[in-house]
């Protein structure tokens, strides 16, 4: 299992506490709470081999779509693939900023 | 908590995560997580053997009411490690059923719903879940004199180990056919007393002695049902209603031995065989 | 007097019927619903006490419990035997202790025993000792060998107080080291260096002594062929055990444990959300 920590410049909005997936073979849990920092601060617990490189790649990816608010954001992921993480990252994100708080 | 749009369309019971079950069985509306993912209550003892944790340990404790009555609502989470229970996932179980004996005792009417997805103890914190279960047992043996002690097993996981112990604790113990019930594992038995005694690559086998329709037959749980979701419900609503029971399974105990004390053990069973030996004697 | 008959060799050198041999030497022993489990009902520092063990029967019916599993007649006649001492103390205010003398190396593993429910087996001693101390019977285990996974949750884990001889032949496992290495796809050598730094996961008692579970450590002489001394010594720490509850009918000063500080925690939070989550109705 590897851990990193990626902190990223962030935008202030609103956000619900949210929580999407699980940490079951191919799959991971996105959890966004909120935060004093003015930034993202992006915590990852990964049991698959790809390096901290591979993760950045991935929400700057997301972030060319919209940047990511202030927010602490865990992720427990389970060898998932590049798909799946991205589909959970984008479902996170979403609901924390637009649903009223939820998690399942 | 409102439910996610994918999963409304959904109604089958054994498809749902632990939250979605509680939510599903609960009244709309009353259900009140407790312990939940953000208060980032994870295993100690995962993270350093290299496992990656997940935030509810796999289990969610929920208050909320059915049919309005106050209940505690557990759910077990059989996806995040096999279902199984460490320090955490088991402290969240003992710790709400001793609060709901507590609260018994004070005056209050609280009953318990217990959903099980697991294997049993989970081996990388192997003594604190033995540990964990046995508290468990105790808090459920203290809960039922008072209150309806109803069990849920309806698959994928099903119930194993020292939970499936638990489960023969319960006031009424109710399960789906894709549930299945046994102490030890199949694999485990197979590494014990070989493939002759017991092979578990067999599924139909392995079903015919431990799935929820066999276990019904054999008087081993209390019903049997489909899993939709509706019907998952109304099940647990008409054994809430029954209150507390004369008496509890793990009291037939004369009737038990005698049973087991003929049955002709120079062959192997089967589950014909099994249905045989418990049709003859009294229920359990 | 002690008059059950000993059956067979493996009986002979079992541990746990030698310590239960010479604790009862003035109690009347008799055999339980089946010769794998006995029973001794006499004193102990003059308060009613009674003795339980399960042991091997190479006789036994179902033959995957013959070497002192706890199976599906084992798990029904410990609650025969609990249930009688409750019952006999129903109406009186002494409640009579309950000492589990613990030896058993695993519940029983096989197809009978699945197909005939030996976890509602297990549930009903579970159940029994659960009731006698919820009832106020003080029960006490004395490990004295194995204490593994689901046997030992079916005969000694519902104590009040776990006492422990001080000895290497003394194990308490979720799981046997050969089949958890499997399971956890590790090597055994593997499993000894984890548990090295993660307590739970150890086989030696000292570890689990840290997770809250073990009173008491006994230093005998021999665990295998105990002196008159030694006898005595776990006569007076039973004794001791027995006193210092003083009405308590809980497990719950396991929690104490120095390695239990989620299980506390959990617990802390729990009762502060309580109230708060209530519904209402």
């Amino acid at each position: 299992m590897d851990t990193f920590h990626i902190v990223r410049p962030a935008r202030k909005a609103p956000i619900n506490q949210t929580l999407v997936g699980y940490v079951g073979s191919g799959d991971l849990e996105v959890m966004i709470d909120n935060s004093d920092s003015p930034q993202a601060d992006i915590y990852i617990h990964s049991s698959s081999s790809a390096g901290e490189q591979r993760w950045l790649a991935l929400i700057e990816r997301i972030e060319a779509n919209q940047p990511l608010p202030m927010m602490r954001m865990d992720i427990h992921d389970f060898s998932a693939t590049p798909g799946v993480i991205r589909l959970r990252l984008e479902q996170a994100l979403e609901q924390a900023l637009t649903k009223e708080a939820s998690y399942e | 908590m409102s439910n996610a749009q994918d999963s409304r369309l959904n109604t089958n019971f054994v498809e749902q995560g632990a939250r979605k079950r509680i939510e599903y069985v609960l009244d709309s509306g009353s259900m009140r997580e407790l312990v939940t993912p953000f208060d980032r209550v994870i295993s100690p003892w995962l993270e350093v053997q290299g496992i990656v944790p997940q935030f509810d340990d796999g289990v969610v404790v929920a208050r909320g009411a059915i049919d309005g009555k106050s209940v505690i609502a557990i759910a077990i989470d059989g996806s995040f490690q096999g279902g199984s229970l460490g320090e955490v996932a088991g402290a969240k179980i003992a710790g709400a059923l001793e609060l709901a004996v507590e609260a018994n005792q004070a005056g209050e009417s609280i009953a318990a719903v217990l959903m099980f997805e697991t294997g049993g103890v989970r081996l990388q914190e192997a003594n604190l879940g033995l540990a964990a279960i046995a508290e468990i047992q105790s808090a459920i043996v203290a809960l039922r004199k008072l209150q309806p002690v109803v069990a849920l097993i309806t698959g994928p996981v099903g119930c194993f180990g020292g939970m499936s112990i638990t489960a023969g604790l319960c006031s009424y113990l109710l399960m789906t056919r894709e549930g299945r019930l046994g102490l030890n594992g199949p694999q485990v038995i197979e590494q014990e007393a070989g493939v002759g005694e017991y092979d578990s690559r067999d599924r139909p086998f392995i079903w015919g002695l431990t799935g929820g329709e066999q276990r019904y037959t054999t008087g081993l749980v209390d019903d049997f049902f489909g899993s939709d979701v509706i019907e998952v419900r109304n099940k647990v609503q008409e054994y809430l209603r029954k209150g507390v029971p004369d008496t509890f399974r793990s009291e037939a105990i004369q009737s038990s031995l005698d049973r087991l004390k003929n049955v002709d053990t120079q062959h192997q069973i089967t589950s014909e065989a099994a249905r045989e030996i418990f049709a003859k004697g009294a229920s359990l | 007097m002690n008059t059950a008959a000993i059956k067979t060799d493996t009986v002979k050198t079992h541990r746990g019927r030698v310590w239960f041999d010479l604790l009862a030497d003035n109690m009347m022993v008799h055999e339980g619903a089946v010769p794998s489990v006995m029973i001794a009902n006499g004193n102990l520092a003059e308060l009613p006490c009674s003795l339980i063990l399960v042991q091997p029967d190479k006789n036994n019916l179902y033959p995957r419990a013959i070497n002192g599993e706890v199976g599906l007649l084992e798990g029904w006649a410990l609650a025969d035997a609990i249930h009688n001492i409750v019952s006999k103390d129903a109406e009186s205010e002494q409640k009579s202790a309950i000492i589990a003398i613990v030896d058993v190396p695993s519940q029983a593993y096989g197809r009978r025993e699945e197909a005939l429910g030996i976890h509602q087996a297990l549930a009903a001693a579970v159940s029994a000792y659960a009731q006698a101390r919820q009832a106020g019977h003080p029960v006490i285990s004395l490990l004295v060998g194995k204490a593994m996974s689901g046997a030992f949750l079916a005969h000694g884990y519902q104590a009040n107080t776990i006492l422990a001889l001080n000895d290497d032949g003394v194990m308490v496992h979720a799981m046997g080291k050969a089949a958890a290495a499997r399971i956890t796809m590790r090597s055994e050598e593997e499993l000894d260096q984890l548990a090295k730094t993660i307590p739970p996961m150890a086989y030696d008692l000292k570890s689990f002594a840290t997770l809250g579970l073990i009173e008491k450590f006994i230093d005998v002489s021999s665990a295998d062929a105990p002196s008159s001394k030694d006898i005595e010594l776990v006569q007076i720490l039973l004794a001791d055990a027995l006193e210092s509850l003083k009405g308590d009918t809980q497990i719950t000063k396991r929690l104490q444990g120095e390695n239990r500080g989620a299980s506390r925690r959990v617990r802390e939070l729990l009762r502060a959300q309580w109230k708060k989550a209530e519904p209402n109705l």
